[in-house]
């Protein structure tokens, strides 16, 4: 039974991020059952654009009135566009976390990190290990 | 109950703890004694303290002694507001988040900025996490000071060491004011700290300093250990000030031997995300209803724990209760007037102390309530103070220790609660050292 | 509107149960902001006439820098502002008025002696700086206290500085470095078990310290292997609450403490839950070296809304060097012993307060351990203990409990057994609300999913604990019957669950003139 939104189109991190391909850019996000876990979203804090990212390494705040959380990088690449809505509608994380919720897109050389990321069966059974 | 339990003794409840660990023995304290027997041991030892009752009270330095209205102790004083928790029930804890509210409010009208925090634990503590969040925002360590009380300087150190912040200081000239801040101030510099008025009294240029700072993409942090003294001085934050900080004991809380104080802090609105502290903010409830909770929790230790901006877990909630109501009462108009009654009393007493031979005032800056007067040639600064002692005067604070480089001299404060006759008498008294 | 007295008599679920708190029966006056009710002209203050020339700032101080009037603040008479806060302070519960089941928060009952003791003149119109012969009883009022907290924790040096518990730890981690700095030794970590307050990881984060996280056992306490696994010549202390958040005994301290010592390292205590061990068990026995007191929580000091707080931390002697400064001290003389403060302290970390420390909060602790004497501070820990154990025994039947086994002075149970009619802590913390009572403390610590923790104190009586137990009973059967009624709670408080959400999102934390509200 999919509780939690794992579209087919698009691949995912460990840390609960969601990654889409096109154009040597990679925009990223995170997953409905990331937004789900944090609750209502109340702050994002987001790299400048220019900022060079690292695979692996945090780049962001995601902070909900509960809890807050580290954003990781899932692909080294630089920051090209970050998400400005975000700013005075951190909402959009929780209302469409895979559409109007993305985050940042980032410049990478290929695609070799995106192809060693989840595809949406694993990290479906990746959230079912820790139901 | 035992029985509810499933033990049979209470001695059994205790069997988690190790033989080896327990004490063994009663506890080495004093022995239990009655209501009546504790009350007059408390009040034998309360009674070898000179208080500012009992004298007449010219000693400032940071703690000032002021009239507090009757009304603050009989609404303090309510069970509801002195025996309640932190307000992270905010259904039965309105009474404290609106007061807090409140608070907040009145912070931000008095300093000239846009958010204020719900008090820190004092002025000293409230000027180091100051200086912290400058680091924060700007990524510099270096933090300049100038007039700033010896005790906040020495908090200050203590709060920098762990985060590696260094401290510049800047020294006052002739007049008393900071000499050539901007010169102290480099692209290293996370924030100024001006303590205004000083802790010798004068009052600085705040827009300076601001000036200063801005030029060199540093804050301005103003701190300030007397909160009256926003009676009759602008608001810093219309000055250029980016964080105004410090001591609101002046506003209906007793002098206490030091503490429990209240400090506050105020920020522009763009730092909000890095102000340590609780918050108290507007919303509505299920219904619709306006009401108060605490919230931006998320930067506090209970929740960021290690990413927190600060460690810091309780404010000085009841303390804060009794400056609003004191705000509260006084007010728009009553505010102005008490602080331009201290600032005529200590216009009076520099009068007096210029008029008597012998005694002399270093500084020629404007100050608020308290000021410098160094003593005759072959005075000390301890027989000044024994002399006004013997006339029933608690006279000032002895410099020596603090500005060894006046001489003999004392810090002497005048609030409302001196009199004409008081400041006369203690002139006369510090003039008898001159032969 | 309903008078509330009847409308507490049809408390729906409370056939049967008498209503402890006035929570549920408090006046629900509505009452505006201070600056909706003031009115231009009105004043609450009087001043006698000057008796000195006035002066014009504007002259006196240079016209830039004068401030005319004070802008924002309200007029109110005195009358409008008593009735404004007496209003407002009938929307608050409180420790007078019932239970608060707070875990790790000892909320016990404060005596009136204690509020008397601090007010005396003496101690209450007294100045920090005021030469050390016109202070006499309150430096011995001091020197005394540091005596006791010392000989209640069996550490050898005692600061009654920090104004609070997270100052306290603040203080002593501070300590800690300064330790291993004047010893040349180098080392960034910091071990915290994963059921620690907030408070400790981030005392070490503000002191450079990477943090690392210890788990417990499956038992709920520390077990030697995890903490031999952790540590190692890099790690500076290890931080320990005894008895642990979760109210059990941390029955392997002794060897836990043995292993860090043995790798050089340091154990901080955080004495939160001191109220367990009164007159039974010392920390300083047991392998700490350096702790904090919450003179709010084990002390009996009042909570004021949120503080004032104080928080004394004792030292093993080889930290007594690193204290703050000043130290009180005491020296005989042909008059008799004579207290004085002693700055004299090179290897201090510093000054952490202004002054001395939150001292009215002092004065009361040592009203408090004066009125108890070691037999009262023992049946304290006795009488906490038992309480505990005996709403534990009353509801492990009907709440899920994750740790059942004997506790010390609280307990944790879970919202497990509710999940099936999708009933959470917090709907039961809120429909408590209506029963009269502070909910406990909820969703903490963080290794419990949905953690309720109830520390009844030694203040509670048999019946107020009877009490207690029933509305906590009558939830379970409300959460089975009517789920829809515990999850819309609390339903007789003036206002009802409010939108957190709302105030982080769109923050508003002062009032404007000319907002809707």
């Amino acid at each position: 039974m999919a509780e939690y939104d794992i579209p087919n189109d698009r691949r995912y991190s460990h840390e609960d991020e969601w990654a889409t391909f096109e154009n040597d850019q990679i925009t990223v996000g995170v997953t409905d059952f990331a937004q789900k876990q944090l609750g209502d979203v109340v702050f994002v804090e987001l790299p400048a654009v220019g900022t060079a990212v690292e695979k692996g390494e945090p780049f962001g705040v995601i902070e909900s009135v509960k809890a807050v959380s580290d954003l990781y990088a899932p692909v080294s690449g630089q920051v090209v566009e970050v998400n400005a809505d975000l700013a005075d509608h951190p909402e959009l994380v929780n209302e469409d976390c895979y559409g109007d919720g993305w985050m940042l897109t980032i410049a990478v050389e290929d695609g070799s990190d995106y192809e060693a990321m989840l595809d949406a069966a694993a990290y479906r059974r990746h959230v079912d290990d820790r139901k | 109950m035992l029985d509810a339990i499933g033990v049979d003794s209470l001695e059994a409840l205790f069997e988690d703890v190790p033989r080896g660990l327990r004490l063994g023995r009663p506890l080495d304290v004093p022995p239990a004694a009655s209501e009546l027997e504790v009350m007059r041991e408390l009040g034998a030892m309360a009674a070898r303290n000179a208080h500012a009752e009992s004298h007449a009270w010219f000693l400032g330095a940071g703690t000032y002694a002021h009239f507090v209205p009757s009304a603050i102790d009989a609404l303090a004083g309510r069970a509801e507001f002195y025996t309640s928790y932190t307000p992270y029930q905010p259904e039965i804890s309105q009474g404290t988040l609106q007061t807090i509210f409140e608070w907040q409010t009145m912070v931000c009208a008095l300093t000239g900025l846009e958010v204020a925090n719900a008090s820190m634990y004092d002025g000293a503590s409230a000027t180091a996490e100051a200086a912290l969040m400058a680091m924060r925002v700007t990524k510099r360590s270096k933090i300049v000071v100038a007039g700033l009380h010896p005790h906040y300087r020495d908090v200050l150190r203590t709060y920098l060491d762990g985060p590696g912040g260094t401290i510049e200081h800047a020294s006052y000239g002739a007049d008393g004011r900071t000499r050539d801040l901007a010169g102290h101030v480099d692209g290293d510099t996370a924030c100024v700290v001006l303590q205004s008025p000083a802790f010798l009294g004068p009052i600085e240029d705040v827009r300076a300093a601001a000036e200063a700072a801005r030029a060199q993409g540093a804050l301005l942090v103003v701190s300030i250990s007397e909160a009256l003294s926003l009676g009759v001085l602008r608001a810093p934050g219309e000055l250029g000030a980016d964080v105004v900080c410090g001591e609101a004991q002046s506003f209906g809380i007793p002098m206490g031997f030091g503490g429990p104080h209240l400090g506050f802090l105020a920020a522009r609105e763009k730092h909000l995300r890095q102000l340590p502290g609780r918050l108290c903010g507007e919303t509505v409830d299920a219904n619709g209803k306006r009401g108060f909770v605490l919230t931006l929790s998320t930067r506090e230790q209970h929740i960021r724990r290690e990413r927190a901006t600060s460690n810091i877990c309780t404010n000085q909630g009841l303390m804060l209760l009794r400056a609003t109501i004191f705000l509260a009462l006084l007010g728009r108009e009553g505010l102005a007037a008490l602080a331009r009654q201290n600032l005529a009393k200590a216009a009076y007493l520099r009068e007096r102390i210029a008029r008597t031979p012998g005694l002399a005032l270093p500084f020629a800056a404007p100050v608020f309530h308290e000021l410098v007067v160094t003593l005759a040639p072959g005075d000390s600064a301890e027989r000044a103070l024994a002399r006004a002692l013997d006339d029933g005067i608690v006279g000032g604070l002895d410099l020596a220790p603090y500005a060894p480089e006046l001489g003999p001299a004392l810090l002497v404060c005048a609030t409302e609660l001196a009199t004409r006759e008081s400041i006369d008498r203690l002139v006369a008294a510090l003039g008898r050292g001159a032969s | 509107m309903s008078d509330p007295n009847e409308r507490t008599n049809q408390l729906p679920g409370a056939a049967g149960i008498a209503a402890v708190g006035n929570a549920a029966t408090h006046v629900a006056f509505e009452e505006p902001l201070l600056f909706e009710r003031s009115r231009p002209g009105r004043v609450g203050w009087s001043l006698p006439a000057l008796d000195v020339p006035a002066v014009d700032p504007a002259f006196h101080l240079g016209g830039e820098a004068v401030r005319e009037t004070c802008d924002g603040l309200p007029e109110l008479s005195e009358v409008d502002v008593v009735r404004h806060f007496t209003r407002i302070s009938t929307w608050n519960y409180s420790v007078d008025h019932g239970l608060y089941p707070l875990g790790s928060c000892t909320m016990k009952y404060n005596p009136k002696l204690n509020e008397a003791a601090a007010r005396l003149p003496g101690f209450a119109l007294s100045h920090p700086l005021q030469p050390a012969a016109l202070a006499q009883g309150v430096l011995q009022l001091l020197f005394e206290l540091e005596r006791q907290l010392a000989e209640i924790s069996g550490m050898d040096a005692v600061t009654l500085q920090p104004a609070a518990g997270s100052q306290g730890e603040l203080a002593g981690v501070m300590m800690i470095r300064a330790y291993h700095e004047s010893r040349g030794d180098k080392r960034m970590k910091v071990l915290v078990p994963d059921s620690a307050h907030g408070t400790n990881p981030a005392s070490a984060a503000m002191n450079g310290y990477e943090v690392v996280s210890v788990p417990s056992g499956a038992d709920g306490v520390l077990h030697p292997e995890a903490v031999a696994a952790a540590m190692s010549p890099e790690v500076a202390c290890l931080m320990l609450t005894n008895p642990s958040t979760l109210g059990l005994f941390e029955t392997h301290v002794a060897e836990i403490a043995k292993i860090v010592h043995a790798g050089g390292g340091l154990v901080y205590g955080d004495g939160a839950n001191l109220n367990a061990l009164l007159g039974v068990a010392r920390p300083g026995d047991f392998g700490i070296d350096v702790m904090h007191f919450n003179l709010h929580k084990t002390f009996s000091t009042p909570h004021g809304g949120g503080g004032p707080g104080a928080g004394p931390v004792g030292v093993k002697g080889m930290l007594e060097p690193f204290l703050p400064a000043p130290l009180v001290r005491r020296r005989s003389t042909p008059d008799g012993d004579a207290y004085f403060l002693d700055d004299e302290r090179p290897l201090s970390i510093g000054r952490l307060h202004g002054n001395l420390g939150n001292v009215g909060m002092l004065v009361r602790a040592f009203a408090y351990i004066r009125s108890l004497g070691p037999d009262g501070l023992r049946r304290c820990a006795e009488l906490a203990v038992l309480n505990a154990n005996y709403v534990l025994a009353r509801l492990r039947d009907v709440y899920h409990v994750p740790y059942d086994r004997r506790v010390m002075h609280e307990c944790v149970l879970s919202d497990a057994k509710l999940a099936p009619h999708h009933v959470s802590t917090m709907d039961v913390a809120k429909r408590l609300i209506d029963y009269g009572y502070h909910p406990p403390t909820i969703y903490f610590p963080l290794i419990v999913a949905g953690a309720l923790m109830i520390e009844p104190t030694e203040s509670e009586s048999l019946e107020g604990l009877d009490q207690f137990v029933a509305a906590m009973r009558a939830i379970v059967r409300e959460a089975a019957e009517d789920p829809a009624l515990v999850r819309g709670a609390p339903h007789t408080t003036r206002l009802s669950r409010l939108d957190e959400t709302r105030a982080a999102r769109k923050p508003v934390l002062r009032w404007t003139p000319g907002r809707d509200t």
